[in-house]
């Protein structure tokens, strides 16, 4: 069994670890975008009544930056991992539904570049510029997002591409689910479950019950916007709060699905890197479901500003500093792996720690605008700017920076270069530091979020301008990967099975896996197989062929259908909508009546 | 223990202004310097908070970094003891966060309903309308509508009632008032008390649109004859222009042209989209608090004001220079 | 469909179950928070509307019951045509299927009745916050309805052309399932929207 080349190969490709690459450098590149867009932002705000992007585009940068960064990189990048890494922990042939997988790629891919026309389309509508990309914020606040005061297509593009991002999001949730509770190999329970993929467990079911709540809300601004209903609207007696609270019943649970993977990341790299098993597995994974579980009941704390009486605010507050305790009982655990191990610094491990230390100045901002008072100066300023990128990019970015260095090798048999990794994280760790650290102050010193533009008498250009060069030292470190990335193609050392000597069943295949990843699924009897009893998994010649599934193009065609119905909104072509819908349903019934093995 | 933490308590904001001062400053939005009851309470919350933020962030990022250098591979060293946890390790670090976060929760809970209060009787009513993009006020009390720039009298406590007029919008005074969303539909409150005389800087903090930037806004804290000296003048009506002077015939071109449409001056006019200009020449700012109000800011607004405050509703009215300079002759004389 | 390569699949998963099967309840239970998004916001809008009509002015109970009874109906027979592929018996089955699209079609007929009906009378989508919240929300539940009739209808189609059979038995259960949770999922609205007023 060889494996298939050539272009048509990929565009059909149902193989799991295909598609893993596939959302590995199309999120990539999405998270460069985002990159760009986050200099421009600097290169505005380097000094004060800056004038390198106008108001409008200004507008639209920071509104796509987070728009890509969480939907588009992020998410993608962390289910690129689910993709590749996930059958091969769990010991299975592929995902449940390896065309429903194909089908959540191409939806991904078409949403994501749906979105992102709205850079160049605005001579089609009239809009006197280039661009008519979002400009209401990732957050979308009706009623600023209503027609009344978003005339042009920007709100249309942003909430219709979210609509779409969101049927990729939940197909892949329905599949690890899964995938993760059906496919494991023999003796594989789920308290033997590498953290990583427990950790994917509960990002799809977060997945699939946070969608929904946004898909409702979208629903609602779309008919608001194009077909005159009211929902958010105080004129006919609708509430823009209702937005808010819809938004962020989703919005708190997409940050644990952003957190999440990472924080499995590192319960995997950790342990091999001090050659100790996870400390306190049960708790780490009883604690991710936890908070999973908690992130449900916080989201008000969103809204402190809002006005929503001391009752609530007290009530969300206590719930908010509650989700601290699993998520500071997870860093407990962390540390302890480390404690009496013997630690290689190679650059996955590096990032790990990176993950710890930053996330712990992200986790302690966030208790304090827990504390609703001291909310009230620190919500919409650069502190919370601060803070969440303290998260997201020390937490999130650093942990995923993990993953890739850590599984680099299994998925294209060669390790990236140590040098330059370790060139790559520290020039990250100082940029990320001097660019993020200094809003804290920035912050509470008076200047708020969104501004694309500020007084010289506030104070705070030097702290900005210190702010910029740091965004662009971590864009200096991105070109050192993607320079790294390029020179392993060739120059890279080869890295055979299991180069950093991990514990977990993808470690127990060649790198990069054969196509139908075990020649036989092997039989688990502990939490680190390779570590505990290497003989029973250890990976033989296959004994006969091995059926893998031939490629399929209906689920990419079926996936065309949905920008296309989107586009039609945007068009008002009634017609369009029509053949959108009807490549959908042909893709589908297409896809359903296929012959297809599993 | 207790005295320890007043100490940290003391010591941390200072700390933190040394470190800022390094920097430039003045910072006259700052949220360290409050001058309101409302401000020093969250700032007292917000101080303790910080205090035992800076100690976990020591203990947790210390335990790290020791574990990162004691525990560094050796060539030659024993395998590692294979560890898989330890209950009374985890009981141990379940409990002191817990701990740490009533210390926290106490003191949050005690403040939020301190300063959610509504306002006593006899307390200054002020309603705050948001519009895209200035802010306006009205003294339901003192007959007073103004923009922009909001006088108080020093110690004397403040109701604002808060409400928007378009999209949602945030009212955010850090030294005396904090912040507090201005949604449609809705009526916020911020009570608070003003202890020091001064001018204190302020802006919109909820996106708005394309200039949320361009959403400021002076606070004027003045003693009572101050005070009270300015509510007389906001009260009297406008200044009348002396016959056939500049500001005369600047009047007039006010009186038929464009400008009524939008605002009033008491008497002149009666729009009601725009800020009211009755007295504009008594504030210090135009535009949202955004420019200085002088003639030639004045008059670069009346002719180019969506260049100068993107997407502002205000046309570019491209008077010729005559009439221009004469508009701007009445407004500045309406003090 | 791949019925057969999965129903043998199914029975080496790790939970005995089949994974079509598992991935379809993991799609209910989405599907439920859905529902509640739409039916909390039609509860936070309730008797916010600045103008008529009310509900009380124009909502035709026992029309709506009849058009419930129906949908209730169909889902007896589902579970008709569920046995009825079970025990291999392709006649009845298609008579059952067929029997359920029509209850469903019955339904969506009176969905459309009572639409135009209610635009007649001046309530539209856009009239007033119950318009707002009550098309949306039952428009929801109605495309939920089409698109399981257009599967009932595609079964029935296959089992027209002797292409299902008993090992497609799966496919039909799968089918049964989401029919009856857009039942039950009517029966909450009906509730919630036509009998608390």
């Amino acid at each position: 069994m060889t494996e298939p080349t050539g272009l048509k190969s990929w565009l059909t490709t149902v193989d799991h670890k295909r598609i893993g690459k596939l959302y590995f450098w199309t999120a990539f590149c999405f998270f460069l975008v985002g990159g760009i867009e986050a200099l421009l932002i600097r290169s505005q705000l380097a000094q004060p009544d800056g004038h390198v992007v106008t108001a409008q585009t200004y507008n639209e940068l920071f509104t796509m930056h987070g728009t890509t960064m969480i939907f588009l990189a992020l998410m993608p990048l962390s289910v690129a991992f689910f993709n590749f890494i996930v059958p091969l922990q769990i010991g299975a042939r592929d995902v449940a539904f390896p065309r429903l997988n194909a089908f959540s790629y191409w939806v991904f891919l078409l949403g994501g570049i749906f979105m992102n026309l709205s850079w160049f389309v605005g001579p089609l509508f009239h809009a006197g510029r280039l661009s008519v990309a979002p400009n209401g914020g990732w957050f979308g606040y009706a009623n600023l997002t209503e027609r009344q005061y978003s005339i042009g297509p920007n709100i249309d593009f942003w909430l219709l591409g979210l609509q779409i991002l969101g049927v990729s999001s939940l197909a892949g949730g329905f599949n690890f689910i899964i995938t993760i509770l059906n496919l494991r190999a023999p003796g594989m329970k789920m308290m033997r479950l590498p953290v990583f993929s427990w950790m994917t467990l509960v990002t799809s079911f977060l997945l699939i019950t946070a969608f929904p709540v946004i898909t409702v809300a979208l629903v609602f601004l779309m008919f608001d916007r194009n077909f005159g209903t009211h929902f958010y609207q105080v004129s006919a007696g609708g509430d823009p709060v209702l937005w808010q609270h819809l938004f962020w019943l989703f919005g708190h649970p997409e940050v644990y699905i952003l957190i999440l993977p990472a924080m499995g990341v590192i319960s995997e790299v950790l342990p091999t890197f001090s050659g100790k098993p996870l400390f306190g597995y049960t708790v780490v994974v009883y604690s991710g479901i936890l908070i999973a579980f908690m992130g449900w009941g916080v989201w008000s704390h969103h809204m402190f500003s809002v006005g929503l009486g001391p009752i609530a605010d007290a009530v969300f507050s206590s719930t908010t500093m509650l989700i601290a305790i699993p998520t500071g009982v997870k860093i407990f655990n962390w540390i302890a792996t480390l404690w009496g191990g013997q630690i290689r610094f190679d650059t996955p491990l590096l990032f790990a720690v990176g993950f710890i230390a930053m996330f712990i100045i992200g986790g302690l901002s966030g208790v304090s605008h827990a504390s609703p008072p001291a909310d009230l100066q620190q919500t919409d300023t650069y502190y919370v700017v601060a803070h969440i990128h303290y998260v997201l990019f020390g937490g999130t970015v650093l942990g995923l920076f993990a993953g890739m260095y850590y599984w680099w090798p299994k998925m294209t048999g060669r390790l990236l270069n140590e040098t330059l990794g370790k060139i790559h994280f520290w020039l990250m760790l100082i940029g990320m530091n001097v660019a993020f650290f200094p809003m804290h102050f920035i912050g509470l010193l008076g200047m708020p979020r969104r501004v694309y533009t500020y007084s010289p008498d506030l104070g705070v250009s030097t702290m900005n301008l210190v702010s910029t060069v740091g965004a662009f030292l971590i864009a200096v470190a991105m070109l050192v990967f993607i320079w790294n990335v390029i020179r392993t193609r060739t120059a890279g050392k080869v890295a055979g099975d299991n180069p950093w000597h991990g514990a977990t069943l993808e470690w127990a295949m060649s790198s990069p896996p054969p196509v139908y990843n075990f020649a036989q699924i092997p039989t688990v009897h502990s939490r680190l197989p390779l570590w505990n009893e290497p003989e029973s998994v250890v990976q033989k010649a296959p004994t006969g062929p091995i059926h893998v599934p031939d490629g399929s193009w209906w689920p990419m065609l079926a996936a065309v259908g949905l920008p296309l119905m989107a586009g039609a909104l945007i068009a008002h072509a009634l017609w369009l909508a029509f053949v959108g819908a009807a490549i959908l349903i042909f893709g589908i019934f297409k896809w359903g009546f296929e012959p297809f093995e599993v | 223990m207790h005295k320890h933490r007043r100490l940290i308590q003391r010591l941390l904001p200072g700390l933190l202004l040394v470190a800022l001062a390094a920097c430039a400053g003045p910072f006259p939005q700052t949220t360290l310097q409050p001058k309101s009851d409302l401000g020093f309470a969250i700032d007292h919350l917000f101080t303790g908070i910080f205090g035992w933020a800076v100690g976990v962030f020591v203990v947790v990022e210390g335990l790290l970094l020791y574990a990162l250098i004691r525990f560094r591979a050796r060539p030659g060293a024993p395998a590692p003891k294979p560890t898989h946890g330890h209950t009374a390790l985890e009981i141990t670090w379940t409990l002191a966060p817990v701990l740490i976060l009533v210390m926290v929760a106490v003191p949050t809970i005690r403040t939020i309903f301190q300063t959610q209060a509504p306002a006593p009787a006899g307390a200054l009513k002020v309603q705050v309308i948001g519009h895209q993009w200035w802010w306006e006020y009205r003294y339901p009390d003192l007959g007073v509508v103004t923009a922009n720039e909001l006088h108080l009298p020093v110690g004397k406590t403040v109701g604002l009632d808060l409400t928007s007029n378009d999209v949602i919008h945030s009212f955010w005074v850090p030294a005396i008032a904090a912040k507090r969303d201005v949604v449609p539909g809705h009526v916020n409150h911020i009570v608070f008390r003003p202890d020091t005389i001064g001018m204190y800087l302020g802006q919109c903090a909820e996106f708005c649109g394309d200039s949320h930037a361009n959403m400021r806004l002076r606070v004027f804290v003045e003693s009572d004859s101050a005070f009270n000296a300015w509510v007389a003048n906001q009260k009297a009506g406008p200044v009348e222009p002396a016959p056939n002077s500049l500001a005369a015939t600047g009047k007039a071109d006010f009186q038929h042209g464009a400008c009524i449409a939008c605002h009033t001056i008491q008497g002149v006019s009666a729009g009601v989209i725009g800020p009211n200009l009755t007295h504009l020449a008594s504030r210090t700012t135009i535009a949202g608090a955004t420019f200085p109000e002088d003639s030639l800011d004045l008059a670069l607004w009346v002719n180019h004001a969506p260049q100068r405050k993107p997407g502002a509703v205000m046309m570019d009215m491209n008077l010729k220079p005559v009439d221009l300079q004469a508009i701007v002759a009445y407004l500045m004389s309406l003090k | 469909m791949s019925h057969a390569a999965h129903a043998e699949a199914g029975h080496q998963t790790s939970m005995g179950l089949d994974s079509r099967k598992m991935a379809f309840w993991a799609f209910i239970g989405s599907e439920c928070l859905l529902f509640a998004t739409l039916i909390s916001t039609y509860l936070i809008y309730k008797g916010k509307s600045l103008e008529g009509p009310f509900p009380h002015e124009i909502l035709n109970i026992p029309f709506t019951s009849f058009s419930t009874f129906d949908l209730l109906m169909s889902s007896l027979w589902m579970v008709l045509a569920l046995a009825a592929v079970q025990r291999n018996d392709m006649k009845w089955a298609k008579v059952w299927l067929m029997g359920t699209a029509i209850g469903g079609l019955i339904f969506l007929g009176g969905q459309v009745w009572e639409f135009s009906h209610f635009v007649e009378h001046g309530l539209t989508l856009q009239k007033n916050m119950f318009g707002t919240t009550f098309f949306v929300l039952t428009g929801t539940h109605g495309a939920h309805v089409a698109v399981g009739v257009l599967w009932l209808l595609t079964l029935w189609v296959r089992a027209m052309q002797g292409k299902l059979t008993s090992k497609n038995a799966m496919t039909v259960e799968i089918t049964g399932l989401y029919w009856h949770f857009v039942d039950v999922i009517w029966i909450i609205i009906f509730t919630v929207v036509y009998l608390i007023q």
